[in-house]
């Protein structure tokens, strides 16, 4: 099993959020704390648990594939924190 | 009087019988929780669309004119769905209706009022919401549980007549307990879970959180059922969850988990499980005495994969396509990075860290993959108990509700305290609380107590019939 040390600030990069320096100590020592109760994991036997013998049904079927009215592009753009001209805007992602 | 005391099954027949209108009932439902503010269980409520609704009902149907309250992570057309966070609140209203509450709808009930939830349904105390302060309606010092604390302190307040909430890892049952009330987390694919935000798609599940056993089932008959927009949604038949409810439970053979009952447990709440276990004896059922074995490793198993997968859902939230937006950003990662920095709070940061690193290159086999592998260990258990009894009884928590504020920095305890409810959602099986009796607190409080019984998958009938036997006991019915 892993080591318990944890990088919070690369980690939080990963996740795409920002997190400020005392938020970085902070998580830092609570999810070491955390990480290390889930060693005990380490203790379990599970030389010949095949994944997928559990209780939860099988994901083996798919809805009739039929196209359906969706909800619609004015219903979505009440949501959007900023649009233009019936689309949602973002900052520039690629530079010409 | 009013009518807000009642239970939707009285509800129902007064409607029915034409001495009540639902407008009167929202009307008392409004009064009630204007009458109550300091419970906090409520986010937002439109009465003037519930009125209109309540004016078009149809009281033919079974659940014609009863309102129901909804937690703040189920989507309805045109009401917020805040989730309890700032990262949606005034800034998303749902363009949709979830499934469960479409079918709602079919039964004739009106979704009034949003309830208070732990922010994204993470935590076990409604204080991780970021919106507002719910306190338990037993004891306002103390926490109503959660995360569907919103739901459960509106009912047991009689602010609410019933409610949805959704249960993760005891989401449900756990603020049911600690409310008085019963809730009940169905079999995992038994009720859509189309539009309801996801926090651990693997395990979260929508359920009834209701005054008596009978309401439970009535709300259930309305939401089960096999759902095309779900993929996980189980397409078999749905029983008449009223049908056999006081069939009562002589002959049924009734297990305790050995480990559930080792220690921890506050003597006071033990010896409350104890006298409804000897009650239900009592009525006629066998008591075994079983063993679930990974009982040990199930809360760390469980703070595995549900943190992986909200690591995943919550990805959702960029600041991108609806919700919060952090102004003036540099560029589209600082959108990102400042939007959920500023839009999530520690406890839904904490647990996309804790996801996104065990996920991880280097780490996935040694965390996420070893827990499926005890996941499915902690499924064989079950399986094996279930070959020896008809259902499982258990606390639904080792302790009665906390004071509010005492845990705020130590999120490790109240993770442990999820030692009995997660089994259900690690397994995907059905499991109820029900109020099996009261503890008086040190300040001479009396809160409740709930009994859990877990069944096996797609036993909603026979936990629901164990559960109706332990109320009408409690009444002194039975």
């Amino acid at each position: 099993m892993a080591t318990e040390h944890i990088d919070v600030r690369y980690v939080a990069d990963l996740a795409r959020i920002d997190l400020a320096p005392e938020e970085i100590v902070h998580f830092q020592e609570q999810l070491e704390r955390i990480l290390g109760f889930i060693e005990t994991l380490k203790d379990v036997d599970v030389s010949g648990v095949e994944l997928g013998t559990s209780l939860l049904p099988p994901l083996d079927h798919a809805r009739a594939d039929r196209a359906a009215d969706g909800i619609g592009a004015a219903a979505f753009l009440k949501n959007a924190p900023d649009q233009a001209a019936g689309q949602l805007r973002v900052p520039k992602v690629v530079d010409a | 009087m009013s009518f807000a005391q009642e239970s939707l099954t009285t509800l129902r027949a007064l409607l029915g019988a034409g001495e009540l209108t639902p407008q009167d009932l929202i009307a008392d439902l409004a009064a009630a929780i204007d009458a109550q503010p300091h419970i906090g269980g409520y986010l937002s409520r439109d009465v003037d669309a519930a009125m209109a609704e309540a004016a078009a009902a149809d009281l033919t149907k079974p659940l014609g004119g009863l309102p129901i309250a909804i937690k703040d992570n189920i989507n309805v057309t045109g009401q917020p769905c805040s989730c309890g966070s700032r990262f949606l609140a005034g800034a998303y209203e749902s363009p949709y209706d979830a499934t469960v509450i479409r079918k709602l709808r079919e039964a004739g009930a009106i979704p009034f009022g949003r309830t208070n939830m732990d922010e994204f349904a993470m935590g076990s105390s409604t204080e991780n919401s970021a919106l507002g302060v719910t306190v338990n309606p037993h004891d306002p010092a103390r926490i109503p549980g959660g995360s569907s604390g919103g739901s459960a302190a509106a009912v047991a307040s009689h602010t609410a007549i019933a409610a949805l909430g959704s249960d993760t890892g005891g989401s449900i049952r756990q603020p049911a307990s600690h409310c008085g009330i019963v809730g009940l987390k169905p079999t995992y694919g038994r009720v859509s879970r189309y539009g309801l935000v996801a926090f651990a798609s693997s395990l979260d599940q929508i359920g009834p959180m209701t005054k008596s056993v009978e309401d439970s089932a009535l709300l259930l008959n309305a939401i089960a059922g096999h759902d095309p927009r779900d993929s996980t949604s189980l397409d078999v038949p749905v029983p008449d969850f009223l049908a056999g409810l006081h069939q009562g439970v002589a002959g049924l053979r009734l297990g305790l988990p050995t480990e559930y009952f080792a220690e921890g447990i506050d003597p006071a709440v033990r010896a409350r499980v104890d006298a409804a276990v000897h009650a239900l004896e009592a009525a006629g059922a066998t008591i075994v005495k079983i063993s679930l074995p990974h009982t040990a490793y199930a809360v760390a198993t469980y703070y595995i994969i549900a943190p992986a997968e909200a690591s995943s859902n919550l990805s959702r939230f960029d600041g991108i396509r609806y919700g919060r937006r952090a102004a003036a950003p540099a560029d589209i990662l600082d959108v990102y990075r400042r939007s959920r920095e500023e839009g999530f709070g520690p406890e839904v940061k904490r647990r996309i860290i804790l996801g996104t690193y065990v996920l991880s290159s280097g780490y996935y086999d040694a965390y996420y993959q070893r827990a499926q592998k005890v996941r499915a260990l902690v499924c064989r258990d079950f399986d094996q108990a279930f070959q020896q009894v008809d259902a499982i009884l258990s606390p639904v928590t080792p302790t009665p509700a906390r004071l509010r504020g005492v845990h705020a920095d130590n999120p490790l305890a109240e993770y442990l305290a999820d030692i009995f409810t997660i089994a259900a959602n690690l397994t995907g099986i059905p499991a109820i609380s029900v109020p099996c009796g009261t503890v008086t607190s040190d300040t001479a409080t009396q809160l409740p107590v709930g009994l859990q019984i877990l069944g096996p998958r797609l036993g909603e009938a026979l936990i629901l019939r164990i559960a109706q036997t332990v109320e009408d006991q409690q009444a002194g019915k039975a």
